[in-house]
């Protein structure tokens, strides 16, 4: 183990320890005018987004469609998550700061409120002198429905990398998204695609040309401030032949007692030998300790494995929501294209988990790699659903998933629900899966070597969790160990 | 002041007696061993003193260096320096041997309210001390005590124990499960942290591992208390006749402890 990675399981031990009572720190709120929506959601509502925001027409017309259809659609039932139906024309579909309205022509002219948001949430918006050695990342900031400001784009636009918002790119690339918008999440995909369709706010667009390697990280931070607000962010990478990126994503909200809908498509499309990995640490407020408040997060991920040798790599971390309901995907529709999916999701207290990924092999000798790491504590369920399914035509298919689930306690639930479908004789699929507990003895051999519950517990987590953590970018990781002791804190009496 | 005092002790686990009536002192410097055929109440002796949930004390009392041992929690007899070499070390999947090592050095040291070690000072003395064990780096870097045979399961508890430098080491049967070369590199490295400022208890059913450790005294348990104490050819007595004498006399003569007197 290198002396890096050595300090990583310090600070997550110091962080566990350094934990008195409330213990998430990104509860807070940011006092900005807003402008916001009536709530209620109809075709004007959606004429009323797509103004805002001055849109084409062609591009209302995508969005009026997509609320056509949901009208149609049913709210899915089938996933392991239990919460009080939702009342979709009680909600805001749209708010911005209103600093924002006359748009800043650069990061200078952002609110200073806003850049001490992002500030207090670890995340600089300032290009920063970097340090000797750090990796710079550049960075997307989503506040509730708007971007607020991008970091490093002239350096980016210099090796032809487009990295902006969402609404920037409909304006000075709209052939680009009119091309892959919904190639990958069609509208009628599922209900809260839907809906994201209609109403989608902003969020971020990347292209990166043939042949090039994006020269740093991209990120994006999304964060729900105003009260009652859905946040419907879509966000669009496109890796051109050849190219590779690295992109990154974290979530946070404030502490409400009402809970608050985050609906996302994220759409991925890889060309001819391409590469895009893609991180996420999700931590959306998850609810207090009796259930109260917190985020229902319905995402639609995908990526779209177009051509050939193309690659695409989910990893993520879940630690927050009250509900979760996100199945990160890869299409591997180009022949030898490979999918993997790298997931730790934490439940505690009451949060719900309905999380696992679809890997669909449509090309000639794919191939996917599903890891999946499962934490349950308090009274919290934790569900693996995953899906690997191997058309007629995708021979030699080959796909790894592997499936743990840890419990903490005798009150929480994990359950493993793999769907697995072969229609093609020389597929090879393995799926292994294990449930353990973190047993009273292991608890005691690591307190009489001084570990104290928390930190004993942490340590444990993050071992179980090391296959996953290892493949998330340095700046990540360290978020994401501290992350894993932070959100146990507590689950051990 | 001694470094351990058991007075009296009665202890176990539910509502069930185990220890009844255990008194021993040991003081800094000294290395007590205790013998005692199955069941005779050895290993929980070693879980009563870590701390372990469950085994409960019932009566009298347990001063570690002056202080009520006995309300302490587990992590915190650790940070005074109790130290127990585990009979079965327990496995951490994912955690490697190197991260564990770091981790449990440096909450002791935080707990002592001392600094935590620079990582090159750390890696340093770690290496030095895992040559001493037969330890290497690849045994390092593998996760705590997963796929470790028996015998690298104990060096590695008493790498542990050199890492930690406790004040008193308890050794719960560290013979079991070795074979002749292991015992001897396990006994060198316990051999080597003997010093006038540390006591240690070796708790073994068998004479084999006092050749290799020789004690200062020799205690012989049987039904959770202490029968008779001696010198170390107290050990060799009873590698020729075996603990029948003990059981007789304490069971009154009804030769009830005919299955341990086997062993």
């Amino acid at each position: 183990m290198s002396e890096a990675k050595a300090g990583i399981d310090r600070e997550t031990v110091d962080q566990v320890a350094n934990f008195g009572g409330e213990n998430y720190k990104y509860g807070f709120t940011t006092d900005i005018d807003a402008d916001k929506a009536p709530n209620g959601l109809n075709a004007d509502i959606i004429r009323f987004i797509s103004a805002k925001k001055e849109e084409p027409e062609w591009l209302l017309e995508w969005r009026l469609d997509a609320f056509e259809r949901w009208q149609t659609m049913q709210e899915p039932d089938w996933a392991h998550v239990d919460y009080p139906k939702i009342d979709y024309q009680d909600l805001c579909y749209y708010a911005a700061p209103k600093s924002m309205e006359d748009g800043p022509k650069s990061l200078d002219e952002v609110d200073p409120e806003l850049l001490r948001t992002y500030e207090k949430l670890g995340i600089p918006l300032q290009e920063q002198e970097v340090l000797a050695g750090v990796r710079k990342v550049a960075v997307d900031a989503v506040f509730d429905s708007v971007s607020v400001g991008t970091t490093f784009r002239e350096e980016l636009a210099k090796a032809g990398v487009i990295f902006c918002s969402f609404s920037e790119a409909v304006k000075d690339h709209p052939d680009l998204v009119r091309k892959y918008l919904g190639s990958v999440v069609p509208q009628s995909d599922n209900y809260f695609a839907a809906l994201n369709s209609a109403v989608f706010s902003d969020g971020s667009f990347v292209y990166i040309p043939p042949g090039v390697r994006c020269p740093m990280e991209l990120s994006t931070y999304f964060r729900i401030n105003e009260a009652n607000t859905g946040q419907f962010e879509r966000t669009l990478v496109i890796a051109d032949r050849g190219s590779y990126v690295s992109y990154l994503e974290g979530c946070t909200a404030p502490m409400r007692d009402e809970n608050q809908l985050h609906a996302a498509v994220v759409e991925l499309v890889a060309l001819e030998d391409a590469e895009i990995k893609y991180s996420t640490v999700q931590n959306w407020y998850p609810g207090d300790a009796d259930g109260r408040g917190g985020i229902y997060n319905f995402v639609t991920k995908r990526g779209d494995c177009r051509e050939a040798r193309a690659r695409i790599s989910w990893t993520q971390v879940e630690t927050g929501s009250a509900v979760t309901w996100k199945y990160p995907s890869c299409i591997l529709r180009g022949d030898e294209t490979v999918g993997e999916f790298y997931s730790i999701a934490i439940s505690n207290n009451l949060q719900q988990v309905d999380s696992g990924t679809k890997m669909l092999h449509l090309g000639r000798n794919t191939s996917s790699k599903i890891i999946s790491k499962g934490i349950s504590a308090g009274r919290s369920s934790n569900a693996y659903r995953g899906q690997v399914s191997v058309h007629p035509k995708a021979a030699n298919a080959r796909n790894f998933t592997q499936c743990d689930s840890l419990l903490i306690g005798d009150k929480c639930a994990a359950h493993t629900v793999p769907y697995i479908e072969a229609k093609n004789i020389s597929a090879v699929l393995e799926h292994e899966a294990t449930t353990s507990k973190i047993s009273d003895d292991q608890m005691f051999y690591c307190r009489q070597r001084g570990l104290d519950p928390e930190e004993a517990v942490a340590l444990i987590v993050n071992g179980f969790c090391r296959d996953v953590l290892q493949n998330l970018p340095m700046e990540f990781a360290v978020e994401a160990q501290k992350l894993v002791g932070i959100s146990l804190e507590g689950s051990v009496g | 002041m001694a470094l351990l005092e058991i007075e009296n002790l009665h202890a176990g686990v539910d509502d069930k007696t185990i220890l009844n009536g255990f008194d021993l002192t040991i003081e800094a410097g000294e290395v007590h061993a205790i013998m005692g055929p199955n069941g005779s109440g050895k290993s929980t002796l070693s879980y009563v003193l870590a701390g372990r949930d469950g085994y409960e004390a019932q009566n009298g009392a347990v001063r570690f260096d002056g202080a009520d041992l006995l309300d302490m929690e587990p992590e915190a007899r650790a940070i005074a320096g109790m130290f127990l070499a585990f009979q079965y070390p327990l496995e951490i999947p994912g955690v490697t041997n190197m991260t564990f090592l770091r981790t449990a050095l440096n909450a002791v040291r935080r707990g002592r309210g001392e600094d935590e070690m620079d990582p090159a000072s750390f890696l340093r003395m770690v290496r030095e001390k895992s040559r001493a064990m037969g330890v290497d780096d690849d045994m390092l870097k593998r996760p705590l005590n997963v796929g470790f045979s028996g015998g690298e399961k104990k060096r590695n508890e008493v790498l542990q124990m050199a890492v930690l430098e406790p004040r008193l080491a308890i050794l719960d049967e560290t013979d079991s499960g070795l074979d002749i070369d292991a015992l001897q590199t396990v006994a060198d490295g316990v051999n080597a942290m003997r010093s006038d400022a540390r006591g240690m208890l070796v708790i073994t059913h068998y004479q084999r591992l006092l050749d290799f450790i020789k004690p200062d005294f020799v205690h012989v348990m049987v039904q959770g208390r202490i029968v008779r104490s001696g010198g170390p050819e107290l050990a060799e007595e009873l590698e020729r006749s075996g603990y029948g004498a003990y059981l007789g006399a304490e069971t009154g003569g009804q030769g009830d402890g005919a299955g341990a007197a086997h062993a």
